[in-house]
């Protein structure tokens, strides 16, 4: 392995101090560009810095441009950025596509064997650097271009004078199963890429965040969503690939049988929601889950998990639609499909993460209700959330594990599946019935589980399985409305928004306006009262990605009107398959201010 | 996590004894004279014979007139959506290796709606056992084509006669690599339990198509097969007939109807069961006993 002596091109006593950096990284998807995110953002869980990334990738099988975006900051960072203070270009397309969301006076480092700059009025710095040739030249013999990525890597280390020591560990743990000679060309064109003198541009200095006793991770949501199914006590279920959803269950597969667990793949979606709804009536805390297409697929069984009243998971990495859709782009667009898409009034419940380290706690969350209430729980994550890097808190597994247990006790000698007067605790195979075994059921049916035609049973198994939500919505506390707590506007969220409303909120009182935000974790029943949020405020306007519809609402806000029957209930929306910019949240509230 | 397996058979105390009068539960729904009396009939006595505790059979079914049956029986049951019993009997099977598990259903249910998680239960050979009461007609719609129904047969959706070639059972089964396949006949009640008895034995995916005459839609559609009513009940002899020769299988699948009756083919291949179990057990091995927190501790100290 190479020992770093190459020393940075200039000396840190230059530099200018820095509290955010947006670095914006387009190329190719086969690139290596969102490995140099990836490190970027475990360094930044490292030194204390908070971090959040971006990235797009093309739906294609390999190949096709690609972005990674990772804004670095030393306070709460809440968005991957709106516009980047450098950009790195692979290629012509690159440079042409990204250059508009470079700031005024930012910097754009380009290939230079591949780009032509053009004059831009708007201040920018462009250094042109030959990544492949210089790269080559560092690790010799026939390298071609692999390796590039770790050459910018290099590069933008000495740039931000990020903690070299720190970055190369994380590389070498990165390659250090590998082969040796892996982790020696990845380090010579790394230490290349730090040593390269970029000329006048000058460096940065990123402030460290404040220091934390706490240790910090840094990951993606569907990577942390599948740790809280485990530490929520899943050990089984099955599904069927499907981007983005596809990772947590390869993660399932290869981590249950450490837990003694299984997770299938099975033959399509209605087969997988069947194999889970199995593995539920068996006794198991189980998970199936899809993109929006599959959870389609997957609507009568959970008709019959409401009615049966079937605890399970399910999670919905939402994805552009509808049909096959935009599959690597994001959207809100199954809000109403989560909650209603289905047969017949078949209550159950709807959850959504707000980032990504809320992907944890609502997957915890997600098993303690099913098992509470006994119905499916449906996570609403989506694209934005499955990928991007943020850094935050490790969970506190003392605090958050549980045991999974297989409850096959005695029931008593009058024990009914579906008690009009209690929540059902099913009796699962193997337990013991001094009474008669129970059956469970899609047939409307009596409390013992037969099959019942009768209007009054009907009517009082509806109520039941309604009622049991109700009860849940009264127990749901209310969001906490982040800025003024009362005023013009309260802005209202759900899912992956959370960041950019947030410090849309921020600009907005900046200049003086007197706004607060609510973001809602639980959709589907929601927080009982939740008009008392917006009681003192004139407006209410929902924030979310997906269409305005027919009648000039998005899904949410329909959803509250319904609910609330609330005129001052407004949208924000747009469906252009990327996540919200600060500025889009910003103008389109004081349009709906000044009442255009 | 339960990790009990199965319980060997036979050793129920005296007074626990499984008995028809303890495994009967509601009086069928079945229209007097429908096949599946005598299907249930027979699953009695298989269960009293073989006596495993009574609280680890389950009877998974999906939709049709046969698929009532889990309410027939005082065990636990379950009663599923159409088509999709087979997946749902496998996440029970996967999960839960000390329970043995029943699946039935009719044609529709097995063929049609259900068809490809037949093929895929098949080839990943869960263990369970499976018997499709196969009645050629859509019962309980009251009398469409079904994917069994023979060709010039007139159903409500085939008013002047079916037109489509229907499906093989026995041909299908062999193609989709389920490991016990065997035909029987609702109205030959002791080759029914013979035949129940070794697909229930048989440690893998075990299918039995047992023929079931619909009096009220397709009345006398097994008479070739009946004795009783001038037909032949053809017993494959297996002496002549090698089980596990699924080349051999094929073509006793291919004779005209009536065509024959018992094991068609068995073969031994793992189940998924048993393999999902062995990997869990070289992944727990490598472990070293660790506390499962604690794999899932180290996990997230890695992304630190």
């Amino acid at each position: 392995m190479s020992t770093a002596t190459a020393s940075a091109p200039v000396s840190s006593a230059s530099a200018q101090p820095l509290r955010n950096a947006v670095i914006r990284l387009a190329g190719n998807s086969q690139d290596g560009i969102q490995s140099i995110g990836g490190f970027l953002a475990r360094l930044a869980g490292r030194t204390q810095h908070d971090v959040m990334t971006y990235m797009t990738i093309p739906s294609t099988i390999s190949g096709g441009p690609s972005i990674f975006q990772l804004h670095l900051g030393s306070g709460h960072v809440l968005t991957a950025g709106d516009e980047a203070d450098v950009l790195v270009a692979f290629y012509q397309h690159s440079y042409d596509s990204h250059i508009g969301s470079l700031r005024a006076g930012g910097i754009c480092i380009y290939e230079s064997a591949e780009v032509t700059e053009f004059k831009t009025d708007r201040g920018i710095h462009h250094i042109g650097v030959p990544f492949t040739a210089a790269t080559i030249e560092a690790i010799g013999g026939s390298a071609r271009d692999r390796g590039k990525n770790m050459f910018v890597l290099g590069l933008l280390c000495a740039v931000y004078q990020l903690d070299k020591e720190k970055l190369a560990g994380i590389v070498a743990r990165q390659f250090g199963k590998k082969d040796e000679s892996v982790l020696r060309n990845a380090m010579l064109a790394f230490d290349a890429g730090y040593a390269y003198p970029v000329g006048d541009m000058g460096t940065f200095n990123l402030e460290e965040g404040e220091h934390t006793d706490e240790h910090r991770i840094s990951t993606d949501g569907n990577t942390i969503m599948t740790m809280g199914l485990i530490a929520a006590g899943v050990r089984y279920g099955s599904a069927y690939p499907i981007t983005p959803w596809s990772s947590i269950m390869e993660t399932l597969r290869s981590e249950l049988p450490k837990y003694g667990g299984i997770y299938v793949q099975a033959e399509d979606e209605l087969a997988a929601v069947s194999m889970t709804i199995g593995a539920a009536y068996a006794g198991h805390l189980a998970v199936t889950g899809s993109a929006g297409p599959g959870l389609s697929l997957k609507m009568e069984a959970l008709s019959y998990a409401s009615m049966a009243e079937i605890p399970l998971i399910v999670i919905n990495v939402q994805r552009g639609g509808p049909s096959t859709g935009l599959p690597t782009s994001v959207e809100q667009s199954d809000l109403m499909q989560a909650i209603y898409g289905s047969h017949g009034d078949c209550p159950r419940i709807v959850l959504a993460p707000q980032d990504v380290e809320d992907c944890f706690y609502i997957a915890l969350e997600a098993g303690k209700l099913a098992r509470e209430y006994s119905c499916p729980v449906i996570i609403l994550s989506d694209q934005a959330l499955s990928s991007r890097i943020e850094a935050f808190t490790e969970p506190d597994l003392d605090k958050h594990w549980v045991e999974p247990a297989l409850d096959l006790s005695d029931r008593g000698a009058d024990f009914k599946p579906y008690p009009l007067d209690k929540v059902t605790r099913h009796a699962p195979p193997g337990t013991k019935l001094s009474g008669k075994y129970p059956h469970v059921t899609g047939l409307e049916h009596d409390e013992q589980g037969h099959p019942s035609g009768s209007p009054k049973m009907h009517t009082q198994m509806t109520e039941k399985r309604r009622n049991k939500l109700v009860e849940l919505s009264k127990k749901l506390p209310l969001p906490e409305i982040y800025g003024e707590q009362e005023g013009d506007v309260l802005l209202i969220g759900w899912g992956s928004t959370y960041g950019p409303i947030k410090e849309a909120v921020n600009r907005l009182l900046a200049e003086g306006h007197k706004v607060g935000a609510a973001h809602i974790r639980h959709i589907h029943p929601m927080p009982a009262g939740l008009d008392r949020l917006w009681a003192k405020f004139k407006k209410v306007v929902v924030v979310e990605m997906n269409d305005y519809g027919l009648y000039g609402h998005g899904q949410l806000a329909m959803m509250l009107r319904a609910a609330y029957a609330d005129p001052k209930i407004q949208s924000v929306c747009k469906t252009d398959g990327l996540a919200f910019r600060i500025r889009e949240i910003v103008t389109g509230v004081e349009k709906i201010m000044s009442g255009n | 996590m339960s990790t009990a397996t199965l319980d060997a058979p036979a050793a129920t105390p005296a007074a626990d004894k499984l008995t028809k009068k303890i495994l009967t539960a509601d009086h069928p729904t079945w229209c007097p004279g429908c096949g599946d009396f005598a299907v249930l009939a027979a699953f009695y006595k298989v269960l009293e014979k073989l006596q495993y505790p009574h609280e680890k059979i389950v009877c998974v079914a999906g939709i049709g007139c046969s698929s009532r049956f889990p309410y027939f029986m005082n065990t636990h049951g379950i009663h599923f959506i159409h088509g999709r019993a087979l997946p749902l009997a496998t996440g029970i099977s996967l999960s839960r290796p000390d329970v043995h598990v029943f699946v039935f259903g009719g044609d529709g249910d097995g063929f049609s709606i259900g068809g490809n998680h037949l093929n895929h239960a098949a080839r990943k050979n869960i263990k369970l056992t499976y018997v499709i009461m196969d009645n050629y007609v859509y019962g309980l719609t009251k009398k469409q084509t079904s994917p069994t129904s023979p060709q010039g047969f007139k159903s409500k959706t085939d008013p002047t006669g079916s037109i489509d070639r229907p499906i093989n059972p026995m041909k299908q089964l062999l193609a989709s690599g389920a490991t016990f396949i065997a035909r029987t006949h609702a109205a030959q009640v002791k080759h029914m339990v013979d035949t129940f008895e070794r697909a229930i034995l048989h440690d893998g995916f075990s299918v039995v198509e047992c023929l079931s005459e619909c009096v009220m839609f397709y009345e006398g559609s097994f008479d070739d097969s009946t004795p009783r009513k001038g037909g032949v009940y053809d017993i494959i002899d297996e002496t002549q007939h090698d089980v596990q020769d699924d080349v051999a299988a094929y073509k006793l699948a291919d004779l005209p109807s009536p065509g024959k009756f018992g094991v068609f083919y068995q073969t031994q291949r793992p189940t998924k069961n048993a393999l999902e179990q062995k990997w869990i057990d070289s992944t727990q091995a490598k472990l070293g006993g660790v506390s499962q927190k604690d794999i899932l501790r180290k996990r997230l100290e890695i992304m630190r």
